[in-house]
């Protein structure tokens, strides 16, 4: 029987929705395949996190537990991820596509011979090649890719399949794993995080972006009064993140992180193809820009051309009164 | 230090037509300017490769324009995937003695991310991906500030490193007259390749799905703010 094997995304001692997307699509393709969905967890107490997986349908899980994992650093993940490929010995393995993931995906095709199709939006098996689309060209363009190497890698952009749980009986498959930090020829040396408990840009199903049109600290709190009115995640286009008001790390589009949550505000963003790269494939988009040819309402569902620091107060306020009743 | 950039061309993704404009991929610009700012305040020299077509001679030059000293355009105008760049440009790496090698962290075009820790993986570097700062700390340490998922997190590499580089880590300069000029003088390798497999196939491209037409909402921004919460809970169905 052929095996698909997930590559689990964990964050702050969670499992990302993402891993539970690819899980939902992985199932779908193993039964059309009659394969099975396995899992791979790296994480000081892995095992934790092994029934989660398997109320997702992972007949095994392999967990790999070292306080190594902690915090992301590139050689040990690709050397346990060699080892758990080893001893699942997958057709293919799926992983959301995370900044740590991507870090790693190029090295590990090359270390495992395999092949690897990143950054997808669709994926399949198609007889004896593993296929998928692509966006390319800032996602103006769909590409349809195929790889016929015996071992696929395959990382895949949030918000591109629906969760959904399917338990199974399964079983955890410890993994012997340990990492000499004197022998890693590279050191972590500081993690600047800036994110303080909000929401997690590519989990959340709203997300309030601010552009340069958000021009200062007053502008600032109302889109955070926005988003805490919506419960959102706070994203950011490249303009504002260089004025310093947003962190880097809400950055959304071609550089930044990419983004389908059921409902995108974009306020004060013009809408330059790198920014909609990110947010494209959100359901619903709103746009509150003052320029009635911003080209961000060429993808907005609803358009308001209007001065964002005249429509949020009102805007804020409706929200709030809609969510008492 | 002794940097190598690796530098590709990609079409002009930002223009409304297609005119089959070239540019030099925007994440290899910055790359480019990481190195030259680093050579500038500690000394060593900054080479470039690039594998691809002909016609891509004009893109070398304009990276040498920017201010590195030389490079080789391997050519071939075959379509190469990520796994067959990285084979290339390893082949060539074979007998170079760089400290550092920096890519961009992706092309502009296709959008993979890939190739840069394929070589990495390749050569047997230690390799950092999607850096933001890069710093020198003395003899043989790189500092490389990478945009992480939930942070920026701060790596010590020893050389020989590879990294691969954001635009936003710098705005890369504008080539001056002086620099264009002095670039037509600067080496220019250039050798014929066949590049192997790749491990991957392309079979078409499409314009996606079109979204549907939204709806422009006007009046004052009060009557603005309600109608358009009551469009997102009774339409749209996302409050
Ligand atoms: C290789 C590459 C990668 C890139 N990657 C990214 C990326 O990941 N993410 C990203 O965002 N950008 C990216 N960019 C940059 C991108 O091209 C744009 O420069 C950027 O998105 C512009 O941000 P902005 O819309 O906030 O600013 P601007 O383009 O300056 O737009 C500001 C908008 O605010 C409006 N406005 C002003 N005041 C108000 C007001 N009071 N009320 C309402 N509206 C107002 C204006 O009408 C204008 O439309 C990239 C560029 C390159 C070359």
């Amino acid at each position: 029987m052929n095996t698909i094997l997930v590559a689990a995304a964990v964050q702050d001692g969670r499992l990302k929705r993402s891993t539970f997307e690819v899980m939902a699509r992985a199932r779908e393709v193993a039964a059309e395949t009659g394969s099975e969905v396995v899992a791979a967890v790296l994480h000081p107490t892995a095992r934790d996190l092994a029934p989660d997986l398997m109320r997702h349908g992972a007949v095994r899980v392999y967990v790999v537990e070292d306080p190594v994992f902690d915090r992301h650093v590139n050689v040990p993940v690709i050397d346990a991820l060699e080892r758990v490929v080893k001893a699942a010995l997958p057709r293919l393995v799926v992983a959301p596509s995370t900044e740590a993931f991507k870090d790693v995906m190029g090295a590990l095709a090359v270390r495992l011979g395999a092949g690897a199709l990143p950054d997808v939006s669709e994926f399949g098996v198609d007889g004896d090649s593993v296929v998928a689309v692509r966006p390319v060209m800032a996602a103006k363009m769909l590409a349809r890719v195929s790889s016929r190497e015996p071992l696929v890698l395959v990382s895949v952009r949030s918000g591109s399949y629906e969760a959904s749980a399917s338990p199974v009986e399964g079983e955890i498959v410890p993994v012997d794993f340990s990492c000499d930090a004197g022998t890693l020829r590279q050191t972590l040396r500081e993690v600047l995080s800036s994110g303080d408990g909000e929401v997690d840009l590519s989990e959340a199903r709203v997300v309030v972006a601010a552009g340069r049109g958000i021009r200062d600290e007053a502008g600032r709190d109302l889109v955070l009064e926005l988003a805490d009115a919506t419960g959102a995640a706070i994203g950011a286009s490249r303009a504002v993140v260089e004025t310093g008001l947003f962190p880097a790390t809400a950055q959304i589009g071609q550089t930044g992180k990419v983004v389908a949550p059921d409902l995108y505000f974009a306020v004060g963003i013009s809408g330059a193809i790198q920014h909609v790269a990110g947010m494209v494939n959100s359901r619903v988009i709103v746009a509150i820009n003052k320029d009635p040819d911003a080209p961000i309402f060429d993808y907005a569902t609803y358009g308001i051309v209007g001065d964002a620091f005249k429509v949020l107060p009102p805007l804020i306020e409706a929200l709030r009164d809609a969510g008492k009743t | 230090m002794k940097f190598c950039v690796c530098i590709k061309q990609v079409p002009d993704v930002a223009a409304h037509v297609q005119t089959g404009r070239m540019v030099l991929n925007a994440y290899d610009a910055s790359a480019v300017e990481a190195a030259l700012q680093l050579t500038e305040a500690h000394g060593g020299t900054v080479h470039l490769v690039l594998a691809g077509p002909d016609a891509a001679k004009e893109t070398i030059r304009k990276a040498l324009a920017m201010g590195a000293d030389e490079a080789t355009h391997l050519v071939t105008a075959s379509d190469m995937d990520s796994y067959a760049v990285s084979s290339l440009l390893a082949e060539h790496f074979e007998d170079g003695d760089y400290d550092v090698i920096l890519t961009g962290k992706q092309s502009q075009d296709t959008d993979a991310g890939l190739a840069g820790s394929m070589l990495a993986e390749h050569l047997g570097r230690v390799y950092a991906t999607n850096a933001v700062g890069l710093a020198v700390e003395g003899e043989n340490t790189l500092l490389v500030t990478r945009q992480g998922d939930a942070g920026q997190e701060i790596i010590a590499l020893p050389t020989p490193c590879l990294v691969t580089c954001s635009n936003d880590m710098n705005d890369p300069r504008i080539p001056s007259l002086k620099g264009i000029m002095a670039s037509k003088k600067k080496p220019l390798n250039v050798q014929a390749v066949t590049p192997g497999p790749g491990r991957s196939e392309l079979h078409d491209t499409q314009a996606p799905p079109e979204r549907k037409p939204g709806i422009r909402i006007d009046g004052e921004p009060a009557e603005q703010a309600s109608h358009l919460v009551h469009l997102l809970q009774d339409e749209a169905g996302v409050l």
